[in-house]
């Protein structure tokens, strides 16, 4: 293939050349980063909770009127009974947040009692010896709450149990030996806790960037809070979560109707999901949308612009027929064509898509883009090209060699 | 001449209607992306009180050290010592507290469900310093302040909820099992941020149902929607907690002038340094006294999806106007015998390149069009693409619809003068002799 004379030829057509160039670098930057914000957003999206979602129910409970620490404390235990009662329950336990969000708080944790910088931050749960059985979160070493073990916290009271049991992330970053089981921690106190069990994975309350460095470190604490609201965590047979949505809340103002149940906090799983990550499952359909439109619009752009030149040049194109050219020379002329002004195009496109994404590493908190999705980028970019080239090269490779003959 | 070569336009674009059809797409998805992310930024960018924020300043004060800060900047909210310090020395013109509280009330009497309301714990200069509207009644006086009242002001939906918006002022309502007088109910007030809880959310959450008096809430212990604390935790009981270094206070001073904000600043710093002279701070002063919308900016009160959104937006629309000019120079010059009659006959260069702008901007006037629909259709369908409690502050105004339609023709205009440019410099010589 003659490189050259295609060179030439181009040089005629500066405007046209450096349009579509131009379009291909734009459309490669844009992609590349919106496929990458794609990929994030389902990334971040599909993170496991290391729960049993598929059972769970989550019942946002506040009390209302004024009540005492003590009946609190007894009501919620009277609500626990009556929920695991119910015949379509197989476990429950009160909770002061859940994972993903809801309430709950994180704290600090040191190692060593006078320790003022934290050796990592960690999400807070509270609960009893129904709570890893409820949330179906599994033990893989040391042992469960006791029901003897369990304490209760009043409003604004700092109360360190003797023992907690921690997530497995957690027990790797405090002593990444593996040697967690037994060892004593200081969750922003000065009296210790010792790790009796460690969890499997039990994602935080929250799912927003600034508490992403502790991510699936959680401590759980066997105690009960008697002020403020509480939320009920309840785990429905197998295929008896429907049952479970009805029968709870009607079980629960049976207790006692001074209560508010929230129905915009908690719910089951997917609808948990669906409300935190509104913002991620939104950002990549948009993204999504914008990807196709834009690669839809830049290969009508090149299948215009490449119509014009076939018909601009059908004299030209017929001269070299008579002269001997085939058609497949006159076709893979035009694809030479686009694929070295898509060429410059894409080499260009590079350095725009990394600029354009250090920029938003540096304003944004977004990741590097991997060079997978660049690499790819220019593959489907110099595709779209030929894709978009080929119909008109088509018809230009269809001209006659009578056409050198007319109206000069 | 200018509807001549409108009419002409017109009969161009007729001609290739595939052409034509791919331009105008090209610009209106262009225009819409751009206008739906706009009107969303536009949103939650806004002043939430326009004129007046500039006067509004929040205080911090670092009461946490260097060792526990968040990169040596102070907290977002102050601790209860450190707050009431500051309305204690009174050296703003108005300064009140914010903390936001949760309660229950009973909407229909003492055998209803109770409900849950949202509200926030503040001083009687909250209302004259934020320009709150009233409906009926009005805020509470300092002396309420001082007297600890059980006074309330309610949200104008919350007054429709409990009072079917009858005028209440004078009654009361009982929220978490105590009652409260009702001393206004305020006109619809949500500004969006909401810049005064910024310190506990996202400022863009449901509008507030009630306003109490801060003293009174500290009274009853009423607790806080969030704080934050560090170092070892060994509070027991309230008032314990009270004098911890949990942070959970949002201040906010009215200053009138740059010199009186100086001067604020000068007396938080003076307070800090007595701070560190009497040994309570084992650390330099350190101190901000940010104005609403600097606060609005170092909390990014902006998500950062509709900024990224907004941008991606106009590239594309850039884009779309590249594939524009493409598409336009291939049309403008497929006619270049035309042109040159045309010039043959007597028109200047000038008369070409107006009759070729004023085609294009007849495409960019179908594409404004076609914008405006999806728009339209977009900013209806925002809930799928931003949060819904965002999505649903974007609306369609005269405003929007005019700078759609502007935008959409200015920008193929703009697109269009290299091609009318190079269709403007046809020889007539060259194309006669080649016909």
């Amino acid at each position: 293939m003659q490189i050259k004379p295609i060179l030439g030829a181009l040089r005629r057509h500066k405007a046209g050349t450096v349009l579509i160039a131009l379009q291909i670098a734009l459309t490669l930057a844009i992609v590349c980063n919106a496929l990458f914000i794609i990929q994030q957003r389902l990334a971040h999206l599909s993170e496991p909770t290391g729960i049993d979602e598929a059972n769970l129910l989550v019942i946002s409970n506040q009390w209302a009127g004024t009540m005492s620490p003590q009946q609190i404390d007894a009501q919620i235990q009277t609500d626990l009974i009556a929920l695991r009662q119910l015949s379509s329950v197989r476990d429950a336990a009160s909770a002061e947040g859940y994972p993903l969000r809801g309430g709950g708080w994180d704290n600090f944790v040191m190692l060593k009692p006078e320790q003022l910088q934290p050796t990592t931050d960690a999400a807070v749960y509270l609960g009893d010896e129904h709570s890893i059985g409820t949330l179906g979160v599994k033990l893989i070493a040391g042992r469960n709450f006791n029901a003897t073990e369990v304490m209760r916290m009043g409003s604004r009271q700092i109360v360190v149990p003797p023992v907690v049991i921690v997530t497995k992330a957690l027990a790797d970053r405090l002593f990444p030996d593996g040697s967690a089981l037994g060892k004593l921690i200081y969750p922003m106190t000065s009296t210790p806790t010792t790790i009796i069990g460690i969890v499997e994975q039990l994602q935080r309350q929250g799912v927003s960037a600034w508490s992403k460095p502790y991510a699936y470190e959680a401590l759980l604490w066997p105690m009960r809070q008697d002020a403020g609201g509480v939320y009920y965590m309840v785990r429905a047979k197998p295929g008896q979560l429907a049952a479970a949505i009805r029968e709870a809340p009607a079980a629960l103002y049976a207790q006692n109707r001074m209560r508010i149940l929230d129905p915009e906090d908690g719910g089951t799983y997917p609808q948990i999901r669906q409300r935190i990550y509104e913002s991620d499952r939104g950002m990549a359909i948009l993204m999504g949308i914008v990807c196709v439109v834009l690669l839809a619009i830049t290969a009508a752009g090149i299948v215009g612009l490449t119509s014009f030149w076939v018909g601009q040049r059908r004299k030209q194109i017929g001269v070299r027929r008579a002269l001997g050219a085939r058609k497949r020379d006159i076709l893979s002329y035009f694809l030479t064509e686009n694929f070295l002004i898509s060429l410059g195009g894409v080499l260009l496109g590079s350095v725009l898509a990394i600029a354009m994404n250090l920029w938003m590493v540096q304003h944004y908190e977004m990741a590097r883009l991997s060079l997978e999705y660049l690499l790819a980028g220019i593959v489907a970019l110099l595709l779209l090209g030929q894709g978009a080239v080929l119909a008109p090269a088509l018809r230009a490779s269809r001209v006659s060699p009578v056409e050198a003959t007319r109206s000069v | 001449m200018f509807a001549y070569y409108f009419q002409l336009g017109l009969r161009s674009l007729r001609r290739n209607p595939a052409l034509t059809a791919l331009m105008v797409m090209a610009i209106g998805f262009g225009v819409a992306a751009s206008m739906i992310t706009y009107a969303v930024f536009r949103a939650v960018s806004g002043d939430p009180i326009p004129g007046k924020s500039a006067q509004l300043y929040i205080p911090q004060i670092d009461g946490w050290g260097p060792q526990q800060n968040i990169e040596g900047e102070p907290a977002d909210a102050l601790n209860y010592a450190d707050a009431m310090a500051l309305m204690r020395a009174h050296q703003a013109r108005r300064q009140t507290l914010v903390y936001s509280v949760n309660m229950s009330v009973l909407p229909g009497g003492s055998r209803s469900l109770p409900v849950a309301a949202n509200g926030y714990a503040v001083y009687g200069d909250f209302f004259p310093m934020f320009e709150v509207p009233f409906l009926y009644g009005n805020g509470w006086s300092q002396a309420d302040d001082d007297a600890r009242a059980a006074t309330v002001v309610l949200s104008e939906e919350f007054n429709q909820k409990l009072f079917g918006g009858a005028n209440s002022v004078g009654r009361s309502i009982t929220l978490n099992g105590q009652d409260y007088r009702i001393a206004g109910v305020a006109r619809h007030w949500d500004p969006k941020p909401r810049f005064y809880a910024l310190a506990w959310n996202n400022g863009f959450q449901d509008a507030s149902d009630f306003y109490l008096p801060f003293a009174r809430a500290l009274d009853r212990q009423i607790e806080s929607n969030g704080n934050s604390c560090r170092g070892h935790l060994n509070f027991s009981n309230w008032d314990e907690w009270l004098h911890s270094n949990c942070v959970w206070v949002s201040p906010w001073v009215e200053l009138d002038s740059a010199a009186e904000a100086e001067r604020y600043r000068h007396f938080l710093e003076g307070y800090a340094a007595d701070q560190q002279r009497s040994g309570r701070f084992a650390w330099a002063p350190n101190v901000r006294l940010r104005n609403m919308m600097q606060w609005l900016d170092y909390k990014h009160a902006v998500p950062s999806e509709t900024r990224i959104s907004l941008m991606v937006a106009m590239g594309f629309f850039v884009i779309c106007l590249v594939n524009t000019v493409g598409l336009l120079l291939a049309k403008f010059m497929r006619r270049a015998g035309e042109i040159g009659v045309r010039r043959a006959l007597g028109a200047s260069r000038r008369e070409i390149y107006t009759q070729y702008l004023i085609e294009a901007a007849t495409v960019g006037l179908a594409g404004g069009v076609l914008g405006l629909a999806l728009t339209a259709a977009g900013i209806s369908g925002a809930g799928l693409l931003f949060q819904p409690q965002i999505a649903r502050l974007a609306h369609l105004d005269v405003a929007l619809v005019g700078l759609t339609l502007l935008i959409a023709v200015l920008a193929t205009a703009a697109a269009a003068f290299f091609p009318a440019w190079r269709a403007a410099r046809v020889q007539p010589a060259w194309q006669l002799k080649s016909n």
